[in-house]
């Protein structure tokens, strides 16, 4: 049984010029223990979609489906109170700018011993047991010192661990993480991303990435979905994808890799999408 | 023949943070001594991680920043804006563009001001002239005529970077300072501003500071690689030298932190998964 399965989802945003759909029918479903990267431009409806999983879009949005079940447990039927005691548990999610979504007002060992207390129930002193353990996991020195710093005092890639700690608090079964390394420098990113890897193989967590970098899913993903604009483009496993790409909008993205440069100029995406808003089967053919 | 554009003889700069009720004054060296030249046409690259001090170097190559000390030359003339003296020659001759686009674009100014305004500052050009050439500027940049009467937040990030490069060869410098121009756009996005850079290069024949911490890119652009390391030069050479036999272990830990996408890699991480 597929620890996540969504069918056909579909986000619509009410604006001023009327409904825009962000996501347009989305298919996904993420085995235990698998890694799957969504891989996409901004606007392409990847952060969308796992924000409507975990129930975090503002009440603009609409969001429809025909099934998105998680574990076995249909999400769209749950009472929001129900659906809060599985989101931070069971499944987490850990975002992009690690010191914008961290409370400023708050210690660290405040904000990772709040998830366990909520959640497991567990008392003071055990929270602290636990938050110096989940430091330690994370890769932060002196975790009884760090407890009692606030976010301003670490850094950005520490933050991101802080972040992580919080993200596993609880032993999810799916951990969500958007753009995890996007803000970070390079040697820090790949720290993350081991770091990331490595707990997800530890504690057999389904992992979604969610990235733009082609880099990133390479270096973690076991199977890759590409969305461009609200659509699904491709699915396939890692290597087939960087192999032999199925649809145009891929080969595009691979082909403007600075990396992949043939002669002096980059290929951009334009010169290999014709139609301005390709369908999914338009641009499979 | 080459000529010289820009050349930096051991650039120092500190910053003093004045102690507070309890803390005494302390000392920053953001960069600590260091040389580069870059010739006519030519892309220098500057690399390193945040902190390394690779935006201060770029705010006293834009004579936005005095340095503490060492000699900088552009075209040959030593500058120093600390003693003063500088002429609006010097200005025309240095732009920067920033990191984000979003940021380093006023919104209450049309683009057609924001292109206009720096030939205002710096020429006496009358405003029709102003607008003749900031509607040619608009085409060179790959924009059209109907852009010009708009503002910043009816575009793209994409083509706000198109309007920042724009604004900075308004005045014809010889000398762009890019810092991170791309790292905030898709890869879509980045390789047509890519693109833009190499075709703006090739016609005006400028030179190009290019700061990043994105190698893949740096290894498309960049002719020359200068690594820094908390303030340091720690690898400078020709980009070919550099990426085929990093000397200094900092440059050896940044290549191998760059994620690869290669199939061989995918391949090699996937059976060693297997193995585990």
């Amino acid at each position: 049984m597929p620890l996540l399965e969504i069918k056909n989802l579909t986000v619509s945003f009410d604006t001023a010029a009327g409904p825009f759909m962000a996501v347009q029918g989305i298919d996904l479903s993420v085995e235990p223990r698998e890694v799957l990267a969504i891989v996409g431009e901004s606007g392409s409806g990847k952060s969308v979609a796992m924000l409507a999983v975990m129930g975090l879009l503002p009440n603009t949005a609409t969001v429809k489906a025909d099934r998105m079940a998680f574990d076995g447990v249909d999400l769209l039927k749950l009472s929001p109170s129900e659906r809060r005691k599985i989101v931070g548990k069971d499944i987490s999610m850990i975002f992009q700018e690690p010191i914008a979504s961290l409370n400023p007002c708050f210690t660290v060992g405040f904000q990772i011993e709040e998830v366990l207390r909520f959640h497991m129930g567990m008392d003071r002193a055990q929270r602290r047991a636990r938050a110096i353990e989940l430091m330690k996991l994370v890769g932060i020195a002196d975790p009884e010192e760090r407890l009692s710093s606030f976010p301003h005092q670490m850094s950005g890639g520490q933050c991101q661990r802080v972040m992580i700690a919080i993200a596993i608090a609880c032993n999810p079964k799916l951990l969500i993480a958007d753009e995890p390394t996007t803000a970070l420098d390079v040697t820090i990113q790949k720290q993350i991303l081991d770091l990331l890897v490595s707990l997800q193989a530890k504690y057999g967590m389904g992992l979604i990435m969610i990235t733009h970098n082609m880099g990133v899913v390479a270096e973690t993903a076991d199977r890759v979905i590409v969305q461009y604009k609200g659509r699904k483009m491709e699915e396939a496993d890692v290597l087939s994808l960087f192999e032999s790409p199925k649809s145009n909008y891929t080969r595009a993205l691979l082909s403007a890799l600075p990396e992949n440069a043939v002669g002096d100029r980059l290929p951009t995406v334009s010169d290999m999408l014709f139609e301005p808003a390709p369908s999914a089967a338009g641009v499979a053919s | 023949m080459s000529t010289t554009v820009l050349e930096g003889k051991n650039i120092v700069r500190d910053y003093h943070i004045g102690g507070g009720l309890f803390t005494g004054p302390r000392t920053v060296h953001a960069v600590k001594g260091v040389s580069f030249k870059v010739d006519k046409g030519k892309t220098l690259a500057i690399v390193g991680e945040s902190g390394c001090g690779k935006s201060t170097l770029a705010r006293i190559i834009t004579l936005i920043d005095p340095a503490t000390s060492g000699d900088l030359f552009i075209d040959g003339n030593k500058v120093d804006i600390a003693k003063g003296g500088l002429t609006k020659e010097m200005r025309r001759k240095v732009q920067i563009v920033f990191q984000n686009p979003y940021g380093s674009l006023n919104p209450r100014q049309k683009i057609g001001d924001v292109l206009g305004e720096p030939l205002l500052i710096n020429t006496d050009k009358s405003a029709a002239e102003r607008r003749d050439l900031a509607m040619k500027m608009l085409k060179k940049v790959g924009l059209g005529h109907e852009h010009y009467n708009r503002y910043p937040h009816m575009f793209s990030g994409g083509q706000r970077q198109r309007i920042a490069i724009a604004r900075a060869l308004m005045l014809n410098p010889s000398l762009l300072v890019l810092d991170e121009p791309v790292s905030a756009l898709d890869l879509s996005v980045q390789a047509q501003v890519l693109n833009l850079l190499a075709d703006l290069q090739d016609e005006f024949q400028l030179t190009y500071v290019f700061i990043s911490h994105d190698l893949s890119v740096v290894r498309y652009i960049a002719d020359d690689v200068m690594v820094m390391y908390f303030g340091e030069a720690v690898e400078y050479g020709s980009r070919d030298e550099v990426f085929a036999d990093p000397k200094h272990s900092y440059t050896r830990t940044l290549f191998a932190a760059t994620p690869r996408a290669d199939v061989a890699s995918i391949k090699a991480r996937l059976a060693k998964k297997k193995a585990a």
